[in-house]
């Protein structure tokens, strides 16, 4: 038991100076630790600028998506037992996640606030001259113009509606760009953690007389391994300082200077709080990470005999 | 058993160069025993296989009860607790006060810092540097830099001290005085000491058993003061 107690502490002890010594090495090797450090910087500002992206566009492709809805006019002489009719043929499809119908009187009422132009001519219009609707939300956009196809075949429908051939290139250019930003995302990730190992590497091979001597001298592997782990996790976390302060404050500028949303007011941005907090914790947990992975890589190599 | 036994230990690196064909030797606890051979002819070897910083190819080699040859690479430290090590080059860190270098090792261990200040200053008054404890490596003398380097080997209180030509550096005079410091630390602590050298003088001098390895082989295991120099060794 108590030989158990003291050995905890002397792990303890080892964990402790492996800090101190993780601190002092990366001021002492002040412009390697720097090199590091940039390095990371860089990489981090360029994995949180397509982060934001990423997340922004998958976030506005949804909300596109979700307004994409197909509106369905009636033939002017259409009886209430064929809106019946028609409601169940539309509602049985696939694809077909709501449907609403819309009276024309509903859409005068609706078109009569909006501009009170229309309204003063529907009101001298004896008879009213807008068609009964539909309003159908799908599940697949993907598949949006294939369900509006089909509704246009029922009889007694008038016209069908949707943002043809516009949303559907638009949809599928999102998706393109999404995939090319979570390439770049992880590829900047997979080089960050590449330059730092090879940064550390450079200060590491400095240190290699002191890892030789740590090893003859009879230090263990882990209490070797433990302040290079630590400075690459010191080198990850200040790295990403910069990054985390140009994360918050340049979204929260930028939110407001567009006004939340981008060319039109379809393309809305997230919301900045919460989101770019979210955003630094990525950051510095990807800077940590990546930087304790590289020293890690980096000190295997001397560890060997 | 003996405290370290070799029993037909080979050696052969990578390049196929054999640097050690069968070896067997036996070594007690607290002798002191010098090994000595031309450059190259495999006394080096014969010193790193000690500390495990070579493999034996064939045999065995057993330090202290443990089997060198099968530790694991993650397992070596424990060995090397067990044996100070001295080199010709001295090996200390220039950044790091006397003081600080001999703390090292005990540093790695896990130590107490009150446990490991009385053990240094000791340690270094053995050596006679306790004046020094501030200095850098840069600022001391060859021969302090060794003394150094044993106080740093035996700080941890090791039952081997494993010496690879630790005079290979220094003038006569200062040799001299690192040998006395050495034999001190064989005569005071019982510490096992084997001492690879080139260096006649003090072979002939100290009168201790030695071993002579040529080309590979041990060609000589003479006992304490039969050794006389003869020419080529």
């Amino acid at each position: 038991m108590r030989k158990e107690v003291t050995k905890h502490m002397r792990a303890v002890r080892i964990f402790i100076r492996s800090i101190r010594d993780a601190i002092k090495s990366v001021f002492r090797n002040f412009s390697l630790s720097f090199a590091s450090i940039m390095c990371t910087t860089i990489t981090l500002i360029l994995v949180s600028v397509a982060l934001i992206c990423a997340v922004n566009i998958e976030n506005a492709t949804k909300s596109i998506e979700d307004e994409l809805n197909i509106v369905v006019y009636l033939s002017k002489d259409v009886t209430e037992e064929e809106i019946n009719n028609i409601r169940s043929d539309i509602s049985s499809q696939d694809n077909v996640e709501e449907v609403t119908f819309k009276s024309k009187t509903e859409w005068k009422l609706e078109m009569s606030d909006y501009n009170d132009t229309f309204e003063t001519v529907l009101n001298y219009l004896d008879e009213n001259p807008l068609m009964d609707s539909f309003i159908v939300k799908v599940r697949e956009v993907e598949h949006l113009s294939d369900t509006a196809e089909y509704i246009a075949t029922i009889s007694k429908v008038d016209t069908v509606k949707y943002g043809e051939g516009m949303v559907d290139s638009m949809v599928s250019a999102f998706n393109v760009i999404e995939k090319i930003v979570v390439v770049i995302v992880i590829a900047l990730i997979i080089v960050t953690a590449f330059l730092i190992s090879n940064t550390i590497k450079l200060t590491i091979f400095s240190r290699r007389s002191a890892i030789e001597i740590m090893r003859l001298v009879g230090a263990s592997n882990i209490t070797i391994k433990l302040p290079f782990i630590i400075e690459g996790f010191i080198i990850g976390v200040i790295g990403a300082i910069i990054p985390i302060c140009i994360t918050i404050y340049g979204y929260v500028i930028l939110y407001s200077t567009l006004n939340g949303h981008v060319f039109s007011n379809m393309i809305v941005l997230i919301k900045p709080y919460n989101f770019v907090f979210w955003v630094s914790l990525v950051l510095l947990v990807l800077g940590a990470v990546v930087g304790m992975l590289g020293s890690l890589k980096a000190v295997r190599k001397y560890l060997k005999i | 058993m003996k405290f370290i036994e070799l029993k037909n230990v080979n050696k052969v690196y990578k390049n196929g160069v054999t640097a050690l064909a069968d070896v067997s030797v036996g070594i007690d606890k607290g002798e002191f025993v010098f090994v000595i051979g031309l450059t190259a002819s495999g006394k080096s070897t014969f010193i790193k296989m000690l500390y495990r910083e070579e493999k034996p190819t064939k045999g065995t080699v057993m330090v202290g009860g443990l089997n060198v040859g099968k530790i694991r690479n993650g397992r070596v430290y424990k060995l090397r607790r067990k044996i100070g090590i001295v080199f010709q080059d001295f090996k200390l860190l220039p950044k790091l006060t006397v003081f600080e270098n001999v703390a090292f090792a005990l540093e790695c261990v896990g130590l107490k810092d009150k446990e490991i200040r009385p053990k240094v200053l000791s340690a270094l008054e053995r050596v006679g540097l306790k004046d020094k404890v501030r200095s850098f490596p840069g600022e001391l003398s060859g021969g302090e830099q060794q003394r150094v380097c044993i106080a740093r080997a035996i700080v941890n209180e090791p039952k081997l001290l494993v010496c690879d030509e630790p005079t290979g550096n220094l003038d006569p005079d200062t040799s001299k005085e690192i040998m006395k410091v050495i034999e001190g630390i064989n005569r005071d602590l019982g510490t096992t000491i084997i001492m690879a050298t080139h260096d006649r003088d003090i072979v002939n001098r100290m009168k201790k058993r030695v071993l002579l390895i040529d080309h590979g082989v041990l060609a000589g295991d003479y006992a304490k003061g039969s050794y006389k120099t003869h020419e080529g060794s």
